[in-house]
Parts: C-alpha cells; sequence; structure tokens
C-alpha cells in the first residue's frame, strides 16, 4: 500500500516496485504551474541566487574539455565573482572521470567539490564491471562525489534488479564519496517511471537522486522533479534517510532556478535548502544568476563584458 | 504557514520567506459613489439609500452604492423591455460582433477587474487573475460564437428569445456569475436586467462601464445594485419572463415559491455539499492537491466546493498525513499579495456562519484540525480548517458551510462511498480519485451530482454545462445546454 514498506528488502524488489503509487500527469503539471508562478522579491530573492550559487554544480562536460578549460572553471567555481567576497563559492565542479586530477589540484584549500560523472555517462550502456571500475577509479582520482547514470535499456525492459544491483554495487564502490544516481528522466517516457526509479535508486543507497545527464532532450523539468521530491518526501517518511535531489540540463536563468527553489521550498520544506541536499546542475545558470544579483543589489542592469565568462 | 517573518541580513541564516510582492493598485479607479446602469448610462437613482462596499481583507469602505428602490427597478426592467425588441429582431452575426467586442475589452481590462474583484471580494489576486477573469471572458467568447448558429444547436427547432431575463448573482465568483448570466441571455437575443450580490457590486459596475465602451445598445445590459429586497424586486417585476437565480437554497426556495404560477422560466444554482471520494489505487500527491483546490479555493465560498472528503479506509493515515502536511504550506494573507493562496472571507456576516458551524463540530465531537497561523489584525479571516471523527450526521457534514472547512470521512467499498456521498439533500458536484478508468464511469453513473470530475476538482471550461440534482438547483449554465433557459423552443 504505502510505497516503501518494504523498501529496503532486495528480496521483494518486484513487490516494492509494484507497490509504488502512481502520479497523475495532469494534476503533476497543474501543481508546478502553479509553483512557478510565485512571485519571489527584493529580499527573498537575493537569498535564493545566494543560494544557488551555494547549491551549483558547476559542469562541464564536452569531449573538448582540457587541462586548461577545467583550470578556469575551477577558478570561475571557487571566486564566481572576482573582487567580490560577497558572492560564494558553488557547491562543486562537475566533471568527467579524465579531468578529476586537474581540477582536485585547482580546487586545493577550497570548499568547492569535485563531481565525476561515471559508469559509462550519458548512455550508460556497458559492461557492470566497467561501470564500477569507473565509479571506483574515479573517486581514488579524488573524486568527492560520483554522478552515475542508470541503465535505462534495464530499467525499460523490466530488468529493475539489475538496474537496483548496479547501484548498489557503484555505491560501494565509491566508499566514502557522495553518489549521485541519474535517472535521465528525458527517457523514461511517464512520472510512474519516474516515480518508480526515484524509489529504486533510493532503495539501493543513493545519497541523490538526479533528473538528466544534459544530453537528452528534455532534460530537468519542473514537473518531474516535483514527482521525484515527492518520491523523496514518501522515502524520508518511510525509512528516516534524507535523499538529496539534483535538477541537471537546461536551466539556465536565474528565474528557473528560482522556480525550483520554490518547488523544493514547497516540497520538502527549508531543510532541504542546504547543498548538502539539493544541487542544481548548470553549465551557464551562473552569469546570470550573478547578474540578477547584481541587478537587486544596484537596481540596474549590467552589461555581459562586466562577468567573467569563466 | 508562511506568515512569520523573520528578517536577518546574514543570507546564511534567512529562511526561504516570500518578500512581500502586492499586485498595484495605482491604476485603479474606484467612483466614491455609483449610480445604476439603466438604459445604456449610469443614472441618478430614484432611491436615496445608499451602503458602503467594503475590502474584507482591511474593511476599508470601497465605494458607496445605491439600495435600488421599486421605481429604480421598474425603470431598469422597462429600458430592458424596450432594447428586447430591436435586440431580439438584430441580425445574430451582429449580436455576436458586440458579445466578441464585449470578451475582448474584459481581457484588454483583465488587470483592473482582476483587481477590483480582490479589493471588493477578499479573494487572492491569483486566482482572480487566473481563474475568474479568464474564464468570463471565455464564456463570452463561447457563447458570442453560438448567437449566429442557433437553428444548428436545436435541430428542426426554431428558437426564440424570452424576453427581459432577470438575474441575481452571488459573492463568491462576482463577475464570473455575471458572465455565466449575461453571456448565454444576450447570446439567445435576450435583454437583462442584473442584481450583483451586495457585498461585491463594483465588477459589475466596472462591466456596466464595459458594455458602454463596447456601444452595446442601450437598455440590452442593466445593471441594479442592492441587497434582498432589490433582488425579490427584480425577479418578482411583471415584465421578467425570465428569472436566473445563483446563491443560497434558502433564498432559492423563496424564489421559487414565489414564482410559482406567474409563467416565468427559472433556473436555480443553489447550495453544496459536494464529496471527493479518494481510492486506495489513487495517485496521493495529486489526490492531496485536488483536495486542496476543492476546498480551499477560493476560502471553500465555492458552491461546488469538495467538502466532504471520503477517503478509503485503508489509506486515510498517510493521506491525511499528507494533507495536513500540505495545508501548513497555504499561505494565508493580503489577497493582494501575488503569493496568497487564501485570501479574506468575504463578510462579517459569512465570517460569523463559518465560526459558527465550526463550533458546533467541536460541540458534536469532531476532531479539529488548523495548521499554524497567524491572522491579519484586521479583516475577515479563517485559517485552512479539517474535522476528523466526523459522523453523517454532524452539522458540519450536512450543512454547507461556505468556508474553507473540510469534513473527513472514510469508507470500505466503492457501494459504501456511493451511499455516503449521496447521502445529502444536495447535489452540484463531485470528485472521484483513482486510478481505475472503469471505476471512474461506475462512479460518475452512480453519483446525484451535476458534475463529477474524475483525478482533478473545480474545473471549469465554458463549454461544459453546470448544474444540480436535488436542493443545488435544476437547470444547466454552459455549454450547449445553458442557452436553452434562455429560448423558446417552438
Amino acid at each position: 500500500m504505502w510505497d516503501m514498506a518494504t523498501a529496503l528488502s532486495l528480496s521483494h524488489l518486484g513487490s516494492l516496485m509494484r507497490g509504488v503509487r502512481s502520479v497523475d500527469e495532469v494534476g503533476a503539471d497543474e501543481r508546478a504551474a502553479s509553483l512557478a508562478k510565485r512571485s519571489i522579491k527584493k529580499s527573498s530573492k537575493l537569498w535564493a541566487l545566494d543560494l544557488a550559487i551555494r547549491c551549483m554544480d558547476l559542469t562541464t562536460l564536452e569531449g573538448s574539455d582540457t587541462p586548461g578549460k577545467v583550470a578556469a572553471l575551477c577558478a570561475k567555481g571557487i571566486r564566481p565573482k572576482p573582487g567580490d567576497a560577497s558572492i560564494p563559492s558553488v557547491a562543486a565542479i562537475c566533471i568527467y572521470p579524465a579531468r578529476i586530477a586537474d581540477a582536485k589540484a585547482h580546487l586545493r584549500g577550497s570548499s568547492v567539490r569535485v563531481a565525476s560523472v561515471a559508469t559509462a555517462f550519458p548512455s550508460g550502456q556497458s559492461f557492470t564491471s566497467i561501470k564500477i571500475a569507473e565509479a571506483k577509479e574515479a573517486v581514488e582520482a579524488g573524486a568527492d562525489e560520483v554522478d552515475m547514470v542508470i541503465d535505462r535499456g534495464a530499467f525499460l525492459s523490466g530488468d529493475h534488479e539489475k538496474v537496483y544491483d548496479e547501484i548498489v554495487a557503484v555505491k560501494e564502490a565509491c566508499g566514502p564519496a557522495d553518489l549521485k544516481v541519474i535517472l535521465e528522466t528525458g527517457e523514461l517516457g511517464t512520472y510512474d517511471s519516474v516515480r518508480r526509479a526515484s524509489i529504486l535508486a533510493m532503495a539501493a543507497g543513493a545519497d541523490f537522486i538526479k533528473t538528466s545527464t544534459g544530453k537528452v532532450q528534455p532534460a530537468a523539468t519542473l514537473p518531474v522533479s516535483l514527482v521525484m521530491m515527492e518520491a523523496i518526501r514518501d522515502f524520508v517518511r518511510e525509512t528516516g534517510r534524507p535523499v538529496g535531489f539534483k535538477p541537471a540540463g537546461g536551466i539556465r536563468t536565474s528565474k528557473q532556478a528560482i522556480a525550483y527553489l520554490v518547488v523544493l521550498y514547497e516540497t520538502l520544506g527549508a531543510d532541504w535548502m542546504t547543498p548538502e541536499r539539493f544541487r542544481l546542475g548548470a553549465s551557464t545558470l551562473l552569469n546570470d544568476v550573478l547578474m540578477q544579483i547584481e541587478k537587486e543589489r544596484t537596481g540596474a542592469y549590467q552589461s555581459g563584458d562586466y562577468f567573467t565568462i569563466d | 504557514m508562511a506568515i512569520a517573518k523573520r528578517q536577518t541580513t546574514d543570507l546564511s541564516r534567512q529562511t526561504f520567506d516570500y518578500a512581500p510582492a502586492p499586485e498595484s493598485i495605482d491604476h485603479i479607479k474606484i467612483e466614491p459613489r455609483y449610480g445604476l446602469f439603466i438604459g445604456g448610462k449610469m443614472v441618478t437613482p430614484h432611491s436615496k439609500k445608499r451602503f458602503p462596499t467594503i475590502n474584507p481583507a482591511t474593511e476599508q469602505k470601497l465605494a458607496e452604492v445605491v439600495e435600488a428602490d421599486e421605481v429604480d427597478v421598474d425603470h431598469a426592467v422597462k429600458a430592458a423591455d424596450k432594447a428586447f425588441d430591436s435586440w431580439s429582431r438584430m441580425a445574430p452575426s451582429r449580436r455576436a460582433r458586440y458579445i466578441f467586442r464585449i470578451s475582448r475589452i474584459l481581457q484588454e481590462r483583465a488587470r483592473e477587474l482582476a483587481v477590483v474583484e480582490t479589493m471588493d471580494g477578499g479573494k487572492p489576486i491569483k486566482e482572480s487573475r487566473d481563474v475568474d477573469i479568464p474564464l468570463a471572458a471565455a464564456h463570452f467568447f463561447y457563447y458570442g460564437g453560438w448567437a449566429d448558429k442557433l437553428e444548428w444547436a436545436f435541430p428542426n427547432r426554431k428558437p426564440r428569445p424570452l424576453g427581459v431575463a432577470g438575474q441575481v448573482i452571488p459573492w463568491n465568483f462576482p463577475l464570473l456569475m455575471l458572465a455565466w448570466k449575461i453571456a448565454p441571455a444576450l447570446a439567445a437575443g435576450n435583454t437583462v436586467v442584473l442584481k450583483p450580490a451586495e457585498t461585491t457590486p463594483l465588477s459589475a459596475l466596472l462591466f456596466a462601464d464595459i458594455c458602454m465602451q463596447a456601444e452595446l445598445p442601450p437598455g440590452v445590459v442593466n445593471i441594479v445594485t442592492g441587497g434582498g429586497k432589490t433582488g425579490s424586486l427584480v425577479v418578482t417585476h411583471p415584465a421578467v419572463k425570465k428569472v436566473a437565480f445563483t446563491g443560497s437554497t434558502e433564498v432559492g426556495k423563496l424564489i421559487q415559491r414565489s414564482l410559482a404560477g406567474t409563467g416565468k422560466r427559472l433556473t436555480l444554482e443553489l447550495g453544496g455539499k459536494a464529496a471527493n471520494i479518494v481510492f486506495d489505487d489513487a495517485p496521493l500527491d495529486q489526490a492531496v492537491e485536488g483536495i486542496v483546490n476543492g476546498i480551499y479555493f477560493n476560502q471553500g465560498h465555492v458552491c461546488c466546493a469538495g467538502s466532504r472528503l471520503l477517503v478509503q479506509e485503508s489509506i486515510a493515515e498517510p493521506l491525511l498525513e499528507k494533507l495536513k502536511v500540505r495545508l501548513g504550506t497555504l499561505r494565508l494573507g493580503d489577497p493582494l499579495d501575488k503569493n496568497t493562496d487564501i485570501g479574506a472571507i468575504n463578510s462579517k456576516a459569512q465570517l460569523e456562519k463559518i465560526q459558527g458551524l465550526v463550533e458546533s463540530g467541536i460541540e458534536e465531537g469532531a476532531e479539529i484540525y488548523q495548521p499554524e497561523c497567524k491572522l491579519p489584525e484586521r479583516g475577515y479571516w479563517f485559517p485552512p480548517t479539517l474535522f476528523t471523527n466526523v459522523s453523517q450526521s454532524y452539522r458540519i457534514v450536512r450543512e454547507e458551510i461556505f468556508g474553507p472547512v473540510l469534513s473527513v470521512l472514510t469508507f470500505r467499498t466503492p457501494a459504501e462511498a456511493v451511499e455516503k456521498a449521496n447521502n445529502t439533500p444536495y447535489g452540484l458536484s463531485a470528485g472521484v480519485w483513482t486510478d481505475k478508468g472503469s471505476r471512474i464511469l461506475w462512479m460518475a453513473e452512480k453519483m446525484r451530482a451535476g458534475v463529477v470530475w474524475a483525478n482533478t476538482f473545480n474545473r471549469f471550461d465554458p463549454t461544459s454545462p453546470f448544474g444540480g440534482y436535488k436542493e443545488s438547483g435544476f437547470g444547466r449554465e454552459g455549454g450547449r445546454h445553458g442557452l436553452l433557459p434562455y429560448l423558446e423552443l417552438v
């Protein structure tokens, strides 16, 4: 009846999945749309923008990433606005495993963490042994957090056990590092599947559940995030273990970021408004947030030339 | 409740309180005194009696309006009667043009109308902005389309207008109820004398201005303000051929009695005590939203409000827990603030009625739940309220409260749900929450209610007929059905 009655019992994975409640798509869309209409102004807007930076996973996930590019991104992440100490550092730099060492070197002595994608990102279509090895090596190379992808092929073909087992194995391989599990909601098709995958990932040990890789459209959307947050809320109620949430992909403007914070606030509450439990995965959001902060402070917009590109 | 504000400059310690975001009222012009809209212009009334209309959120006087007397009502009905001749003979496509013009102006002046509606009635601006005004415009658009297609609406019949329609509307959706009444009446070729509610006359008076702006022929729409007495003068005037009333069942019965034997056509849209029924396979989080929308929308001042929650016993506990958490996030306060979910109670009298019924619930032994909630000092307010441990015999379950008060009952089987849901003198609406399509259809068939919503609640559309069973009234408004009360089919 109630979702997580048997949540942590592996042998009952089938009944756990069958017991996951359905989601009404129209209702979820409507609720998300109504929350997006909240009007966040002045002091609360400044607070939200500050939090958006503190919770940001500043990301570059390109084939063309080089040590130089990562160095620049790290500098930007530590000090988003040179000369303005009131602007906080981001939560983490999110990169491919091959760039961990570069990032680690440049972030030393800062509060910014290294997050690495792993497990055959973004498709997850590889051998389980390689996925586990990749996660393990990423942590050994210095990753504080691992962003893994689930095997959507297995999930969609109904092989929940494979997805579950992989998450459990990767979690173990991560050791002390935090594990974020990417559901790639854009490939799951329905909110029912999103909710099911969320419960599955949390039951398997995810520290965070994350919407998307950013490589598939649609990436993060507000209603999908709402559905995942509601799954977290139910999981916490049932197990007492808090799980974080990370929307990623397509979040480019302050307005969007604030909408996510509103949904977070009104769904999971103030306890989740911290980088320990909420992250925003984004590559181009930061400068828009800086621009909006400047506008709130001075009353005027400044040209993009006054914000360093990285 | 997110009312208490903690202001600190240290961003890392502050919580996410939403700073006030009030809709501007600078562009609103409210006259200190209004006349009556008769024969196409605002006229000086015969009646010397005036009464104030106040903002229920601040208790401040907004304007003074006339309590129209017998002479005034007679003038209005005569103006409408005079206009009927040319309006009913006008080429239907030309009539449609006026109706479309009105809907366009409603859209153009939407912001102004929304603010006035919120100031005069106490409803949150997000509702008047996103629901009341757009739906009112949509009704005029919809019925404008029917004006030149009446013969296709009723094939092989000759539809003819009736004459002057006397219409009396309530205070919960002032402009929307005006649209529900006036749009089909005009489309069918009738003329209108409308009396807005005593506590919310301003949007109707603004609508008078819109009629003038649309250059609607004089007398086609007439608006007289006043209380119950004025309303009774409108409906009993001998030249009125058709009466449409939305309001309480008590007044509806009085009207029906007074019209007996007069040959006047009558439609009544009255009270309700709708059941919102949640089955154990329902999508719970969306059901919670639907329950909230069903009873706390417009402070529960909704005749079709889902004021009785019937929940299958096996999921009652998690559902109620979720519902209580959700109630804690509702934001009560300044109706003009764009983030307000629950506004002010429409009037002092209504507040006292709600308080009285809630007290009766406590006395009868129900368990009350209200989220922590600081009410503003001025104005009329009532926190969102939930009653558990209630039984069918309690007054809070039987009587219409018309406030943000929900009674929760449980059931074990679908048959029991049907039995309990129908066990009321009312029958306006019902809600069914289940993942099973066949059960939705089965329930819809069994419900003695004019509207049955499936996995949603309080959803309105001009194309969909709305109206009641039993003591919730008769006749339908909206859709093709909504034309019938304003036509004679020869």
